[in-house]
């Protein structure tokens, strides 16, 4: 045995590791992130045991570096997420997510009777409540909740 | 810069919405201009509605335009299984304006936003009639002489009825007092008012209209509908609750006047209809003022 605090998923020499995703919600994580599209190195560890959240999942991405809108779209489906800006094996940067004031083509808002949910729409909300998160929706103006929060 | 559309009454400010019914009373003096000539309008009515639609065409016709469109979705290719962004692109090639009405809710907004030429919004399911709200602050402002601190009571269905939320939302921007009047089932829904605690506007809820209607400058009379009831015993019990009778008015303000969107079925009495009180059919002919002035902005043309 080596030491037990072993990382379970390799070090990165440099960019950005996002733990404490739950489990549950990695491959939205990946699907808004686009990694499923990008040729950077990346790997990934799912179901690790949490001390504080059950299980999570962690994503390393190498040579990639977010900016804060893009990062903060995960917000919905991994509010407890954290950023570790990597550096020469160095954790240089932590950074939380945080939940954006508009969500464009993430979530899907609840109201049948909404247009998003009849013609190709791209959705659209305004975040009218960050914790717990509702949504406001662009078109029908009806609002979605956490409750019934679905992610595309 | 992009067409201006009305979708929704909070797309106006309050000194849009002032401009538009000053505008709504200079049409009402001389209601019959040639302004609109050469322009085409489209009435797209998805759902049959017989008052808006004839208000709106009443309302250009008297200033010389043309009307296109249908009247039903089953007169039109949508049954042929087009989609709404085809049905926009495509008709705002003909026309200069479209009026919209449909049952899904948030389409007006779509449109909007893929239309080349201005949209309004004439009904989006249970969303948003921004038109009947301008045509019901007029109605206001003209019979009270204007729109600050008024007290308003609000009667019937305030639960499903999307013109009280609109005409309770638009009214908040003038200090009104609200009186809400609904049976429990059909009581006005937290997230209004929510809205106006936070603006720290009074309101009150009450089940018995005579307890309020004394002090009332409006009464709103909306329609309570059976199907609107889980529970159909309890819809008998309270129905003849929601009912305003000739009699029921003899102490109400002398200024004090009756407005109802129509169409009514029974929770006017007709004996009210003789009352210089009611005021439901003036109403519906300001719609046509209203809707003048709602083109006419939108087109840029006054």
């Amino acid at each position: 045995m080596t030491d037990p605090k072993q990382l379970l998923v390799s070090a990165i020499e440099s960019g950005t590791v996002i733990d404490h995703i739950p489990a549950v919600t990695l491959f939205k994580v990946i699907k808004i992130l686009g990694l499923d599209k990008i040729k950077n190195q990346i790997t990934f560890g799912t179901n690790l045991e949490s001390k504080t959240d059950g299980r999570k999942a962690i994503i390393k991405i190498a040579g990639k570096f977010f900016q804060d809108d893009d990062i903060n779209r995960i917000a919905l489906v991994a509010p407890q997420a954290k950023l570790n800006l990597i550096k020469d094996y160095k954790v240089v940067e932590k950074r939380v997510v945080e939940v954006p004031d508009e969500v464009s083509a993430i979530a899907k808002c609840m109201n049948p009777k909404c247009i998003t949910n009849f013609e190709k729409v791209t959705t659209r909300f305004k975040v009218v409540s960050k914790k717990p998160v509702a949504l406001k929706c662009h078109y029908c103006e009806k609002i979605t909740d956490q409750e019934r929060l679905e992610i595309i | 810069m992009k067409t201006r559309s009305l979708v929704s009454i909070d797309d106006l400010s309050t000194a849009e919405i002032l401009k538009i019914l000053k505008l709504a009373a200079a049409f009402e003096k001389n209601p019959v201009q040639d302004i609109l000539r050469g322009k085409v309008v489209a009435t797209l009515f998805f759902e049959p509605s017989t008052r808006t639609r004839l208000s709106f065409e009443s309302a250009v016709n008297k200033l010389g335009g043309k009307i296109i469109g249908f009247t039903d979705s089953s007169t039109s290719s949508v049954t042929k299984g087009e989609t709404l962004n085809d049905t926009i692109r495509t008709v705002n090639n003909y026309v200069d304006l479209i009026v919209m009405r449909h049952p899904i809710e948030g389409s007006a907004r779509y449109a909007s936003e893929i239309s080349t030429v201005p949209v309004v919004n004439a009904g989006d399911g249970a969303n948003q009639h921004p038109t009947q709200t301008l045509l019901d602050l007029y109605s206001i402002l003209k019979t009270q002489g204007k729109l600050e601190n008024l007290n308003i009571c609000m009667v019937g269905d305030l639960k499903y009825g999307r013109t009280v939320h609109s005409l309770m939302m638009a009214m908040s921007r003038w200090n009104t007092s609200f009186n809400f009047v609904a049976p429990e089932e059909l009581r006005m829904p937290d997230e209004y008012k929510l809205y106006l605690d936070n603006l720290g506007l009074k309101y009150r809820e009450t089940t018995d209209l005579n307890s309020v209607i004394d002090k009332a400058d409006i009464v709103y009379m909306t329609r309570v509908q059976k199907e609107r009831f889980s529970d159909p015993m309890e819809y008998e019990k309270v129905k003849n609750a929601y009912v305003l009778h000739d009699y029921m008015l003899t102490e109400t303000k002398p200024g004090m006047r009756i407005l109802h969107p129509l169409p009514r079925v029974n929770e006017i009495n007709p004996d009210v209809d003789s009352n210089e009180k009611a005021y439901y059919f003036e109403q519906a002919l300001n719609g046509v003022f209203t809707r003048q002035a709602i083109i006419c902005t939108l087109l840029g043309i006054k």
